[in-house]
């Protein structure tokens, strides 16, 4: 966490804070690579404005609570009942004591109001105008990602461009969910009937999984996402891969029998495939053979755990709306070998 | 000596019986009741967490499924708060009140044995919903979209929007009933400003409860009629806003909290002066603050709504006045500190279990300040960072506040002691098992983990505390077994423990112990708080004890419970139709009106 130091007007923060942090961070290890779920591991400027302001609290919470837990100890080591104690005199109270222990929690409170309003305003305000738009719909019980302005659409991989500001919308189809990368901020909930908005700019690049944080029903612990922080190249040539029409496989290729076991099935009528059809209730699968995940992030993307998924939906993931078509073996081979194609 | 004093004091109108229970209109045995019943509901939930904790110790665990484990934190949250600490409350209010003011029982006697009778079988209803067709499995605090016909098409939240209602009606009569009896049956000369801290903070609780109660029971009503006759106010389809339900919800569930917490805080306020042998520090600070807890509570409920973006102004709003109820809560700590500063303390498990809950609170309610700042909360909120918060508010303070009264109070409710060695075993084990279980929660809940999932990835980090966790919620099942040995032993053959084992200031400590029928066969003279501290009030109080005539006390009536399981069955006959609803009708005013005309000889 060596990246601290350098944001702008936190620097008066004396070094005692950095040492409640630090303690803090160290007592629960240091690397996103053992905890790649971490709120605190801050790689977004609202990450950090949280982090900032989560370390102060930290900071106050400690020394209360240290202070607290010492005198409470002390007084019941010092004060305990002794042979021959005499008996205590009846004191009923201490107008001053009483003041200053109101006075103090107050002062303390101010202390931690102010920068927290501050960081409400800066975090709720008009997202900068240059920011990417990325439409997020929760549905039951996976993440789609609209591009309004790329034209591009997507499920449970998210993609955006490193240091460019991201103004994301957050929708839902059916219940509430809850729109959660730790790694770049806090969660924001998504609400039938209103849409909510939140913007941040990632500042490195890298895979971070993120999930639903409000019970959905059944499988609300199988409503996972990634989010991809790429170079300003790798994303521009996402954006183009994405908007490309679906691959089209030659008709004797397994693949090609896959395509035709797609368009005269049942899959049509709930996913959609660029020019073959337009089912809004699974995800889009135009590009599908370009994420690494399916089933809402849940298993990696490979031939095997694609068959298994297409095979029997309802056995690899609770309640999913996704149906057990009971299809042969070699439809579900096709089928795998056609969505593998669609890069 | 004290075996003596028992007998001579055993109230000749002493009955025995299952029938005399069923019937009772004592507000001791009923508080008995409500006792044992409660604990009974604690271990259920207890059981409940402790399936949950299994299959939470190790990731991509298969040992229950999803719709399960949606069941078991939805009904352990459930129980835990109506069916145990609330009930587990009422119990002390029960059987203390009375006594503690220096009356003979409560201003309704039946309408206490009626509330009892209705918790009870509100309870049990809701329970059944397990055994029929699945239990409700949309949390504890039922968001609406996801409780609509729609998405939750089986009975499971009818059992829970129901099973409320009934359980709300307990409530309100209780609380009506503790109002009117501390209002107006406490001694001569007992003011309101020489009150035991405990009767204030039941008076505070249960104006929360009658004023916080309707907010809950018109928000089931709202979906009871959404469920049962398709109107439309959480139907996101036909234009309905779903956070109406948040609102409602929370306008109840933040008083709610400070309804589960106030009696543990009276408790703690008259323990600890008890065994540091000196008066509250601060007495009136300490009801004021308990009053301006009560008056706050009712203005921060959206602090659990921050990322249903409410917009910055509300935001900040709540967050301030959310920080705002810290004031009054240190407040207390400080005076309950400075009560024991100078004192000459005595670690009798009791106070051991009352400075558990001072250092456990403590801890809870700074790691409530940590997310009433909202961009924090936005990381924190629906994490296991609010397990953790919301179990060191409710285990490390009401449930240790509850232990520490049952020890203090056992001796007076049973005329015996419990085992002090077991005591101190069951304090230490429970400090460690807690704290193992829900301390490691913080930093799961920091690093990513959500709440309410019944898996995890492998790789996320998460294992080794949850593994903690569930060893610490397995070593907490053993310590409460160490309290049930412990109690069911001592009611038996503990040491006898005479009218005052422990110098104790208020009345309750002047009469034998267990206390007569009557409690006290004349009205004590209240001079001053802490009476049995100060030479003339003790005097007065000690007098009470000689009866001097007659004494007139309310009859047993079997109507409370023919009342109670009408309108539980006539409430039950939404789910299973007309033939269990009329008759429930037809017996509940049948029971009514029997009790309204009832002699009272």
């Amino acid at each position: 966490m060596a990246v601290r130091g350098n944001r702008a007007g936190f620097s008066r923060w004396t070094g005692a804070l950095f040492a409640a942090a630090t303690l803090a961070l160290l007592a629960t290890g240091c690397s996103l690579r053992d905890f790649p779920q971490s709120s605190l591991h801050p790689h977004s400027d609202y990450a950090w404005t949280i982090q900032h302001l989560l370390e102060q609290l930290t900071f106050w919470v400690v020394v209360i609570f240290a202070l607290v837990q010492a005198l409470l100890i002390y007084t019941v080591i010092r004060f305990r009942s002794r042979p021959g104690a005499p008996d205590p005199k009846p004191v009923h109270g201490n107008t001053v004591l009483e003041i200053a222990w109101t006075v103090a929690p107050a002062i303390i409170l101010t202390v931690i109001a102010v920068p927290t309003v501050m960081a409400i305003f800066q975090t709720q305000g008009k997202p900068p105008k240059d920011a990417i738009h990325v439409k997020v719909v929760g549905h039951q019980w996976w993440w789609e990602f609209q591009y309004p302005e790329l034209g591009v659409v997507t499920g449970s991989e998210m993609h955006v461009p490193v240091n460019k500001p991201v103004a994301v919308d957050i929708e839902t189809v059916d219940v509430l969910h809850s729109f959660w990368f730790p790694a770049v901020g806090g969660k924001r909930d998504a609400v039938p009937n209103h849409t909510n908005r939140m913007f941040f700019t990632p500042d490195s690049v890298g895979e971070f999984p993120g999930q639903c944080a409000e019970l959905c029903g059944i499988s609300h612990a199988n409503m996972r996402m990634k989010l991809f922080v790429d170079t300003p190249e790798a994303f521009a040539a996402w954006v183009a891969d994405q908007k490309k029409p679906p691959a089209e496989p030659d008709s004797s290729t397994l693949a090609g029998r896959g395509k035709l076991e797609f368009s005269n099935g049942a899959c049509v009528s709930c996913h959609t495939i660029d020019g073959i059809s337009a089912g809004t209730i699974g995800p889009n699968l135009t590009h599908f053979g370009s994420r690494t995940s399916i089933a809402g992030a849940i298993y990696d993307n490979n031939t095997e755990n694609l068959a298994h998924w297409i095979a029997t939906p309802d056995k690899r993931k609770p309640g999913t709306l996704m149906l057990n078509l009971g299809l042969e073996k070699a439809q579900v081979d096709a089928l795998v070998a056609y969505m593998q194609s669609l890069k | 000596m004290a075996t003596t004093v028992a007998t001579a004091h055993a109230p000749a109108e002493t009955q025995s019986g299952v029938w005399s229970w069923i019937t009772t209109v004592d507000h001791k045995r009923i508080g008995a009741l409500y006792g044992v019943t409660a604990f009974i509901f604690f271990m259920l939930g207890g059981i409940e967490a402790l399936l949950l904790r299994i299959q939470l110790m190790k990731p991509e665990n298969t040992f229950i499924g999803p719709d399960v484990f949606n069941q078991l934190f939805t009904m352990h949250g459930t129980t835990m708060i109506f069916l145990a600490i609330m009930p587990l409350s009422a119990s002390f209010f029960n059987f203390m009140i009375p006594l503690m003011i220096g009356a003979r029982d409560v201003a309704f006697p039946r309408l206490n044995a009626f509330s009892y009778w209705v918790y009870l079988f509100g309870a049990i209803f809701l329970n059944l919903s397990f055994v029929l067709g699945g239990a409700p499995d949309v949390g504890w605090f039922g968001y609406s979209n996801l409780t609509s016909s729609q998405y939750s098409p089986g009975h499971g939240v009818d059992f829970w929007a129901i099973g409320l209602q009934i359980l709300g009606v307990a409530s309100l009569a209780a609380a009506f009933n503790f109002i009117v009896t501390i209002v107006n049956l406490r001694a001569p000369g007992m003011k309101m400003m020489r009150m035991p801290p405990f009767v204030w903070m039941t008076l505070v609780t249960s104006f929360l409860i009658i004023f916080a109660f309707p907010v809950i029971t018109v928000a089931l009503v709202f979906l009871l009629f959404d469920r049962f006759t398709g109107t439309n106010f959480f139907v996101p389809a036909a234009g309905a806003d779903p956070l109406l339900w948040q609102h409602l919800f929370w306008l109840f569930g933040h008083p709610e909290v400070y309804i589960l917490i106030l009696p543990a805080m009276g408790i703690v306020s008259e323990v600890l002066p008890t065994f540091s042998r000196k008066p509250l520090f601060g007495y009136p600070v300490v009801v004021y603050s308990g009053i301006f807890i009560g008056f706050m509570g009712w203005g921060v409920w959206s602090h659990h709504m921050f990322s249903v973006g409410l917009g910055p102004l509300a935001d900040s709003f709540f967050a301030i006045s959310t920080m705002l109820i810290a004031i009054p809560t240190a407040v207390k700590i400080f005076n309950w500190i400075a009560t024991m500063w100078g004192g000459r303390i005595e670690l009798k498990t009791a106070m051991l279990f009352a400075l558990g809950f001072i250092c456990l609170f403590t801890m809870g309610g700074l790691s409530g300040f940590m997310h009433a700042s909202p961009p924090a909360d936005l990381q924190q909120t629906d994490t296991y960072f609010v397990v953790a918060h919301i179990h060191y508010v409710l285990f490390g303070g009401a449930i240790m506040g509850i232990f520490a009264g049952l020890y203090y109070w056992f001796p007076k409710m049973t005329g015996r002691l419990m085992n002090e060695k077991l005591g101190q075993i069951h304090f230490w084990l429970t400090m460690i098992a807690m704290n193992l279980t829900f301390f490691p929660m913080h930093f799961v809940g920091l690093l990513g983990m959500p709440r309410r999932v019944y898996t995890y990835a492998h790789g996320m980090g998460f294992d080794t505390m949850n593994l903690m966790s569930t060893v610490g919620a397995l070593l907490l099942a053993i310590s409460v077994l160490v309290f049930v040995i412990n109690f069911l032993t001592s009611v038996r053959s503990g040491k006898v423990a005479g009218n005052d084992p422990w110098g104790g200031a208020s009345l309750e400590w002047a009469i034998p112990s267990p206390p007569p029928a009557y409690n006290f066969a004349s009205l004590p003279v209240v001079h001053s708080l802490d009476p049995l501290w100060h030479t003339e009030s003790r005097e007065s109080a000690l007098a009470s004890n000689q009866r001097t005539g007659p004494i007139h006390m309310p009859p047993n009536s079997f109507w409370p419970i023919v009342s109670a399981f009408g309108m539980t069955l006539m409430m039950s006959g939404m789910i299973f139709g007309w033939f269990a609803g009329i008759p429930g009708l037809i017996i509940m005013l049948v029971g009514i009106y029997s009790w309204a005309f009832e002699p009272c000889v």
